[in-house]
């Protein structure tokens, strides 16, 4: 169970999270959603101990993140932020590879390497898995780094807006996979989605933000209605049911 | 159990990474730092040999422990630095250490400095380059959104600055006792100082005892903040121990014979390039031998082959800004595709 208690971000005068808390249970897939600067980014940073609160505090599993010893952390929970770059000149391979680093402390073993094959063959890296990172496309890439934090595998897995330069196909395999590591894996993920009808497509819950604050909070059919969308995004748009699900064409033309 | 966790090894290294190369290029950086090594004490000895070789033998230990310390100061900082062209001299370390020792001999007055053993000093010194540098360069890198350009001027600059006060100050010493400070305060190669070769050896095989475990580590932190916390990396930790055992590495090479400007960075990239690897276990020894190798073999060449008066760490200075220059000039280049 993660837990965020009365967490408040400052960046100067700007206040990027006001108070907020969230109790995110076991299991299923948590999507967040919220215009840009929402503060969602930021919430999830701060549940994987990137950034430090002003104020409030983390728990995972009962243990405070910011006091827990870190790799105990990274071996429960993984953390993928959406812009990702190395300054260092390594392979496809090697940097799954380094998602074992907390389990193995960088001597791989027989255990650890199954890790990283199923890995790159569910991401589907193994046609450029021998190329060095900063020759592969931005989609690639971003691939490469999920298929990283999957080798990790951890109880919990937050990826903020993991179909960024993703195409149509990739992102809904990533989506895919996502839903997966959840139902037959029985991890907790917590998503950042741009797209709201992947959100209510495949997530179990939809937690949406706006100005820092936690807005709406509930399932796919809850969240995904004209006046919830309205005040999250204050956008207009249809919401059709689907067989599937809801779906907000919120890309349709109005003249 | 054991046969199998070998074999476990065994098969790991195979894939994802070829130790081949790396483990190929470090026995052929050793054997040419031997070779180096006796070349330099064994060529045209003449006079009393037990004289000679001990005269070699002092003089080859202090360019193996400067070129040592160098090189493994200036790996660890291109990685805690996410850069591969700033090194500790560049960053003005040196002119930061040589500023300490000048403003102990102004303070604390000539003749204390003149009196107190060597290495006493040496140990004060070393402590007061240890909290100012710490603190200073904490600042520095205490984000890790900084634009690299911005570094290398501010560097420059603060070399610049630490330089200037440090002749400032020995301006306002009297010039009488400077010039008795002057041996002891400003070493060069061809007067490295040997009453620390002891304790400076002692103070390098500390710092690489304890900063040994942290190399696979590094390899993560090499990653970036993020990624390194993710994977368990405590990233301020370790940087910070890093900026420890860099000042101290840098007190050693520059009390020994003075600011070595551009040797950390050749010898490093050196490394990258024949390792071909970013694992320090191997990067990090193979720019030891190469700056160990390098000094020897300059200092041999310069001394025996052309009987130049000229000083090595002018002619490292050179070669090395060339290499300084284009390694920008290419790092521009990658930036605007």
């Amino acid at each position: 169970m993660i837990e965020v208690s009365g967490v408040t971000k400052r960046y100067g005068d700007a206040t990027v999270l006001d108070n907020v808390s969230l109790t995110l249970h076991r299991g299923g897939v948590t999507a967040l959603v919220g215009a840009n600067g929402a503060g969602k980014s930021t919430l999830l940073s701060i549940i994987g101990r990137l950034l430090t609160p002003e104020a409030g505090r983390v728990s995972v599993d009962g243990l405070d993140v910011a006091t827990t010893p870190s790799t105990e952390l990274a071996r429960r929970l993984s953390i993928l932020r959406q812009e990702n770059t190395v300054a260092v000149r390594l392979t496809v391979r090697e940097l799954v590879e380094f998602g074992r680093f907390p389990h193995s402390g960088g001597r791989l073993t027989a255990n650890d390497r199954d890790h990283v094959e199923r890995a790159i063959d569910y991401l589907q890296l193994r046609p450029f898995e021998h190329r060095p990172v900063d020759q592969l496309s931005g989609g690639q890439r971003q691939r490469v780094f999920i298929a990283m934090v999957l080798c990790q595998d951890t109880d919990y897995v937050l990826l903020d807006e993991p179909l960024n330069n993703l195409d149509m196909r990739h992102a809904v395999q990533t989506m895919h996979l996502v839903r997966r590591l959840a139902t037959d894996l029985g991890k907790t993920l917590v998503v950042v989605l741009h797209d709201i009808n992947f959100a209510a497509h495949h997530a179990d819950r939809i937690v949406a933000m706006k100005d820092g604050r936690i807005l709406a909070d509930g399932t796919p059919s809850e969240i995904v209605t004209p006046a919830q969308i309205q005040a999250i995004f204050d956008l207009e748009v249809d919401v059709h049911h689907l067989d599937a699900g809801p779906f907000a064409a919120y890309f349709a033309r109005r003249d | 159990m054991l046969a199998e966790a070998a074999a476990v090894r065994g098969i790991a290294q195979r894939d994802g990474f070829d130790a081949r190369r790396p483990r190929f290029a470090l026995l052929a950086l050793t054997g040419v730092f031997v070779a180096l090594a006796v070349l330099f004490m064994t060529y045209d000895l003449k006079g009393s040999l037990s004289y000679a070789l001990e005269f070699r033998a002092r003089k080859l230990g202090g360019l193996a422990l400067v070129g040592f310390a160098v090189a493994y100061s200036s790996v660890l900082f291109h990685t805690v630095t996410h850069n591969r062209i700033l090194t500790p001299s560049l960053m003005g370390f040196d002119a930061l250490y040589q500023l300490i020792q000048t403003s102990a001999a102004f303070f604390f007055g000539t003749f204390a400095v003149l009196q107190l053993d060597e290495r006493i000093r040496f140990g004060i010194e070393i402590a007061i380059m240890l909290a100012f540098a710490t603190v200073l360069y904490r600042t520095l890198f205490g984000r890790d959104d900084r634009d690299l350009y911005v570094l290398v001027l501010v560097g420059i600059v603060m070399g610049l600055m630490f330089s200037s006060l440090t002749s400032l100050v020995s301006r306002l010493i009297d010039p009488n006792e400077f010039i008795a400070l002057q041996d002891r305060l400003f070493a060069d190669f061809s007067r490295i100082n040997q009453d620390l070769l002891v304790v400076s050896s002692a103070i390098i095989l500390a710092v690489v005892a304890v900063s040994w475990r942290l190399l696979p580590r590094l390899d993560v932190v090499a990653l970036g903040r993020e990624h390194s916390t993710n994977l368990g990396v405590d990233h301020q930790r370790i940087v910070n121990e890093v900026l420890v055992v860099i000042a101290l590495l840098v007190s050693v090479s520059t009390a020994l014979v003075g600011p070595v400007t551009f040797l950390g960075l050749l010898v490093a990239n050196l490394s990258y390039q024949v390792t071909g690897t970013f694992r320090h276990r191997y990067t990090v020894p193979a720019a030891v031998l190469l700056g160990m190798s390098a000094l020897i073999g300059g200092q041999f060449i310069l001394q025996e082959v052309l009987a130049s008066s000229t000083r090595l760490s002018v002619v490292v200075s050179f070669v090395g800004g060339l290499y300084f220059i284009a390694l920008l000039w290419r790092e521009a280049r990658t930036a605007r595709a």
